[in-house]
């Protein structure tokens, strides 16, 4: 019982101190802005890097998000009696306002992510973040600013592709396995669609864009220990900002949708 | 009095309950090549280190040129960083990227000087430490004592003023190793650049020094010339260079 509270304690310590740790990152990030100008080069080559070799991925699971939450909307549709052709209504505000954004950053968190943690965890334990810091380069600027930045805008960028593909992905399903016609789904989504949906999820996106960065950044400065301590930083990195991405898009939800 | 550069003043670190430094106090001259040494795990890189702030103390102050270099914010910090030249024990050479651009990449984030510049500066530096071929291999690609090389060559691309140096000839072949040796001495002799070196290998430490420093139990054990060094009756220190398992240290 008592090392039981000990431990709840410890935890409590360790979530307090990555908190201030991270407010400090997010600090240290917005001043770099500074000199935004001087790393632009090393954005450009992290929005290729981290974003466009992430769309293959995201336009997979985007099929089979629209595709199942057609088949399961068609499914509850059949339980409560509701019209078909409400259907493209349904589905669609659920991939553009919800389905498209968190899912695309849970996976960008894991793919990007973690790859972010790896290499600034290496840097860290092989002393090569001490090697740019006694050349008098920041590191925040150099390694910190390039990477957010880039995850900032390539969320919001997946998350409009992921949008079109999981509508295709449903379209497919509705017109092949519930039987209405593709025009009834498309009217029905023409008809729902609302262009602040769309834009709340893409602000959403690049919340989640920078949860993602930045919680990746930050475990890979602390690495500590070798080979080991990457992979533990790397797993806490895709944990906590997965977690902090469903927690944030619930404040979301609470904010933008009053019941 | 002479001429105090750098200062290390009562400085204390702790990793845990592990005290590595605890009330050291080292004072480095103009002009001075100071070598380090001690066995491993005694404090030595560590010590490197907090001269440039690399690891902050738990106490003290690092001063340089009388300026506690702990109360510098960033920007100041990073000016007085581009003073020192550092080759790290690992070499930490950037793995994404070659050995030219590890040893640009310091003169290109300066900005002062155009690409055709660097490009020049960067050969003439690999040459003086004879890896001029190896300028558009990856570090992955580089044994042991080229990384070594390569990790000097970045670390006096600058041409700094003051050089820190962790084990420069530490997995060298000993022709290299002399080499390295003699470009350290020029430097320090023709270009009069201050130099703290850590090593182990007592050759290169007596062929280096003007002063030799010893760590021990996280303070300076001895402090003299190479002379004093030699003749000294410090049973610690002649077990150490004498490179014996039986003396005081190993008690
Ligand atoms: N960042 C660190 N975290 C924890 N312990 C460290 C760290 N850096 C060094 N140490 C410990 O400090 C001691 C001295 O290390 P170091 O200065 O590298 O020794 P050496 O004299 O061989 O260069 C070692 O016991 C090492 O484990
Ligand atoms: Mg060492």
């Amino acid at each position: 019982m008592n090392i039981g509270l000990e431990q709840l304690g410890r935890r409590g310590m360790m979530f307090v101190r990555k908190i201030g740790g991270l407010s400090m990152l997010s600090v240290q990030f917005v001043n770099s802005l500074k000199k935004l100008h001087r790393s632009i080069p090393l954005v450009f080559e992290q929005l290729y890097y981290l974003g466009v070799r992430s769309l293959p991925l995201i336009i997979i699971i985007s099929v089979f998000v629209g595709a199942v939450s057609a088949w399961q909307a068609a499914y509850q549709f059949k339980f409560i009696g509701a019209p078909l052709r409400l259907l493209g209504q349904a589905v669609g505000k659920a991939v553009v306002i919800e389905l498209a954004p968190v899912l695309s950053a849970i996976v960008f968190a894991g793919r990007v992510g973690a790859g972010i943690t790896a290499e600034l965890g290496t840097m860290r334990v092989t002393e090569q973040i001490d090697a740019l810091e006694s050349m008098g380069i920041s590191p925040v600027r150099y390694l910190v600013l390039p990477r957010v930045i880039a995850c900032l805008f390539m969320v919001p960028f997946l998350v409009v592709f992921a949008n079109f593909i999981a509508i295709m992905g449903a379209l497919i399903v509705a017109v092949n396995g519930v039987a209405i016609s593709s025009e009834t789904f498309l009217n029905g989504f023409k008809n729902s669609f609302e262009f602040q949906d769309l834009f709340n999820g893409l602000i959403k996106a690049s919340v989640f864009g920078y949860i993602i960065g930045i919680v990746g950044c930050y475990e890979g400065f602390n690495a500590k220990g070798g080979a080991s301590g990457v992979g533990q930083a790397t797993t806490a990195a895709v944990v906590i900002s997965s977690v902090l991405i469903l927690i944030f898009n619930f404040i979301f939800a609470v904010i933008l949708f009053r019941i | 009095m002479a001429d105090r550069f750098l200062e290390l003043h009562q400085i204390k670190k702790s990793f845990g309950r592990q005290t590595i430094l605890n009330n050291l106090n080292l004072t480095v001259n103009r002009g001075d090549a100071v070598v380090i040494i001690g066995k491993s795990g005694e404090g030595k890189s560590v010590l490197l280190k907090h001269l440039i702030k690399l690891i902050t103390p738990d106490e003290g102050e690092v001063r340089i040129e009388g300026e506690n270099i702990l109360q510098m914010d960033f920007n100041e910090l990073s000016i007085v960083r581009r003073r020192f030249g550092m080759l790290f024990q690992s070499a930490a050479l950037f793995d994404s990227m070659t050995v030219a651009e590890n040893v640009g990449l310091g003169l290109k984030e300066s900005r002062t000087y155009s690409k055709d510049v660097i490009d020049n500066i960067v050969m003439e530096k690999l040459s003086m430490v004879n890896l001029a071929d190896a300028a558009d291999k990856m570090p992955s690609e580089l044994s042991g004592g080229m990384r070594k090389r390569a990790g000097l060559a970045r670390a006096i691309a600058h041409s700094p003023e003051i050089m820190l140096y962790d084990e420069p000839t530490t997995g060298l072949d000993p022709i290299t190793a002399d080499m390295i040796n003699n470009l350290i001495v020029n430097l320090n002799d023709r270009l009069n650049v201050t130099s703290v070196t850590v090593t182990h290998d007592m050759k290169s430490a007596f062929k280096i020094a003007d002063r030799i420093v010893m760590l021990y139990q996280g303070k300076v054990a001895f402090d003299g010339s190479v002379e004093e060094v030699k003749n000294t009756t410090n049973a610690m220190v002649k077990q150490f260079i004498t490179g014996s398992s039986e003396g005081p240290i190993t008690e």
